[in-house]
């Protein structure tokens, strides 16, 4: 591969693109807090806040063509692959004109444009598809990479194991990248795992894995694009263990009984953003302004979706049947 | 007219839709190497080749869930599942993936996946090889389920079921593989419709799959009787094909529904009240079924039978909606 694809060059430019990726997310879901206290979005609403370096630095190492698989706390994934921030609040608040036609919500956010194959929510479950479009990409003989996002609670489950040993065993372009936020919901990795680190079991299934810090966004971003362009060489699976932590609730829901709020405030000092700001002034890679710059025209994009959203429409109930299936065979 | 045995006829099918399109490909536990568990695909590894007849491991959810990906990434996969049973394994995958993401998606992702398994009971396989649990998914919307009971539905009905957008179950009863008929090129089946197998005007005989042959020979015993037994072969288990049985209850006014699977919740029951919603003023008799008794089934075989739908339960039935 070029070195385009492997090396990271921290120049301003790049500097700028990762602190407006990490921000976007970040204040698009503040502002989704927000909505949903004012009750404009209903449902469960999952935030990612403080894990932003995860999707930003591997987003970086994927071309459009490659598919993205995502869980329910998907947003910041959907934003990053490229999904416009005003289909993603419409979806947030039901309207037809969100990424899923109002028929997902925040769980289920899809966009075919962009290969955003979900917003899948049941644990685990997003893992096999991934590894089905990528067995669809190498029986056709095209070269993508399919890209498959989930928390550590997944590896508890059955379909983690059968996928990747199905992605190992039949050398399919894979990237499984593990969110490891140390918390399935509210129970402790140590309490559900005999073998916490999830990227020795990985490497079980003779798949090449590596774990990285997940609060670094420049350490995803090299991890990504080297696992990517190793992909695309030999194309075997790769798994990327990020260890990161979540800031918020599990959802709007969870009074957090599990975990000391001083453990959070700690993590929160190692926030990705905070981090990769002040690291990228001090060496020069950002000024000043730059970080305000950015700071304006992500808040610019976020009102300007909440007013799309707002202005929205709902679908008419007469369509609640619509796309339950194919209106005819082909 | 070429002699099939319902295997090779289904067989058959796969071989064409794979020569027709190279997107077609066959995925499921010892399809290859082995053959298949129930000899279906056995020769098409030398014939196709390991990428496209591809054995996989044991992991039902993984593979199933592989093949509606492969679906949503262009191709038109056929995922073999081993038995109904083994199903239940794939059910998170068929029901929460397969069925929704179309709906889900808002239109924009679609997955044209068939799923076929064996289905069904009369093998002395006992409890957790014998069940008959289509009726289970034909309560899924999203997806269409398919019962073939004669060699002509097991050649026919894969064409069509890999043209729909949507996924598609086909649940193949074991007890058919080794049938045999007569089959004229080339077989065009509709996978819409309800399909009578035996005209008649005194009582309608509702059925399908493994079922349909006990049911045709019953039948011919109530015929003996001077009753004329129309039997509808139901093939497409969602969506139903409520007009062809109510035009049937229409003439005949009396009906009894043979279903292999339980009787709580179970498909006949589906089609009992869509027939008192539908055709209540038409009937002349409470409405009857004979379905699986509600155990597991055992292996014995005595007490197989006994928890089977079988002609003379199906004729005493009959017999009983006629007030004899």
């Amino acid at each position: 591969m070029s070195e385009r694809t492997t090396k990271v060059h921290l120049n301003r430019e790049h500097c700028r693109k990762l602190l407006h990726q990490m921000l976007r997310i970040r204040r698009f879901e503040e502002k989704c807090a927000e909505l949903y206290t004012q009750e404009k979005i209903r449902g469960f609403l999952h935030l990612y806040i403080g894990e932003e370096a995860v999707a930003t630095g591997v987003m970086e190492a994927l071309d459009p063509d490659d598919a993205v698989v995502a869980t329910y706390r998907e947003h910041g994934h959907a934003l990053l692959k490229g999904v416009s921030a005003d289909a993603i609040m419409a979806e947030m608040y039901g309207k037809q004109e969100g990424c899923s036609r109002g028929r997902g919500g925040s769980m289920h956010l899809f966009d075919a444009a962009t290969r955003f194959y979900g917003g899948n929510a049941i644990v685990a479950g997003g893992l096999p598809i991934a590894v089905g479009l990528a067995l669809a990409d190498k029986l056709a003989g095209r070269d993508r990479v399919t890209a498959c996002f989930f928390g550590e609670g997944a590896a508890a489950e059955g379909e983690f194991h059968e996928s990747l040993n199905l992605a190992a065993l039949w050398r399919l372009p894979v990237l499984f990248v593990c969110e490891n936020n140390l918390f399935a919901m509210g129970t402790a990795l140590e309490l559900s795992e005999s073998e916490t680190d999830i990227s020795a079991k990985a490497a079980s299934y003779s798949m090449n894995s590596e774990a990285v810090d997940g609060m670094d966004v420049v350490a995803v971003e090299v991890a990504s694009r080297r696992a990517v362009a190793a992909i695309r060489k030999t194309g075997a699976a790769h798994f990327l263990e990020c260890r990161t932590y979540r800031f918020r609730a599990h959802s709007m829901y969870d009074p957090q009984l599990y975990r000391a709020k001083e453990e959070v405030e700690e993590w929160k000092d190692k926030g990705p953003i905070l981090r990769f700001r002040k690291w990228a002034l001090n060496a020069g890679g950002l000024r000043e302004e730059d970080v305000e710059e950015v700071e304006a025209e992500v808040d610019r994009e976020v009102a300007e979706a909440v007013a799309f959203a707002e202005a929205g429409t709902w679908e008419p109930v007469e369509d609640l049947m619509r796309d339950a299936g194919a209106e005819k065979r082909i | 007219m070429t002699t099939l045995t319902y295997r090779e006829a289904m067989r058959g099918a796969i071989r064409k839709a794979m020569q027709e399109d190279d997107r077609v490909f066959l995925m499921g536990e010892d399809v290859g190497h082995y053959g298949g568990c129930y000899a279906v695909s056995k020769g098409l590894l030398d014939e196709f080749g390991p990428e496209r007849i591809r054995d996989t491991p044991l992991s039902e959810s993984g593979f199933t869930g592989a093949g509606i990906g492969a679906a949503m990434g262009g191709m038109r996969p056929i995922v073999e599942v081993m038995t109904c049973n083994f199903s239940l394994l794939s059910l998170d995958q068929i029901m929460n993936n397969a069925a929704t993401i179309r709906h889900m998606s808002g239109g924009q992702f679609n997955v044209p996946v068939v799923i076929r398994m064996a289905t069904g009971g009369g093998r002395q396989l006992a409890a957790q090889h014998s069940h008959s649990l289509e009726g289970w998914y034909a309560h899924i919307p999203g997806i269409r389920v398919l019962a073939p009971a004669t060699v002509e539905d097991a050649a026919g009905m894969l064409g069509p079921a890999l043209e729909d957008p949507d996924p598609v179950l086909i649940f193949e009863n074991a007890l058919l593989y080794n049938e045999s008929a007569d089959v004229a090129e080339p077989v065009e089946v509709d996978i819409d419709r309800a399909k009578i197998r035996r005209e008649g005007s005194d009582l309608t005989l509702i059925t399908y799959g493994g079922s349909l042959g006990k049911t045709l020979a019953a039948a011919e015993e109530l015929g003996s009787a001077a009753i004329s037994a129309e039997v509808i072969d139901l093939r497409v288990l969602r969506p139903l094909d409520d007009a062809t049985i109510l035009a049937s209850l229409a003439k005949t006014r009396r009906c009894v529904i043979v279903d292999e699977g339980w009787r709580s919740g179970s498909l006949s029951a589906e089609i009992m009240a869509r027939i008192v919603e539908q055709g209540f003023w038409n009937l002349d008799a409470p409405l009857l079924r004979v379905c699986s008794e509600e155990v597991p089934v055992p292996y014995a075989k005595h007490l197989e039978e006994a928890a089977l739908p079988s002609i003379a339960k199906i004729v005493a039935a009959g017999l009983l909606a006629m007030g004899r």
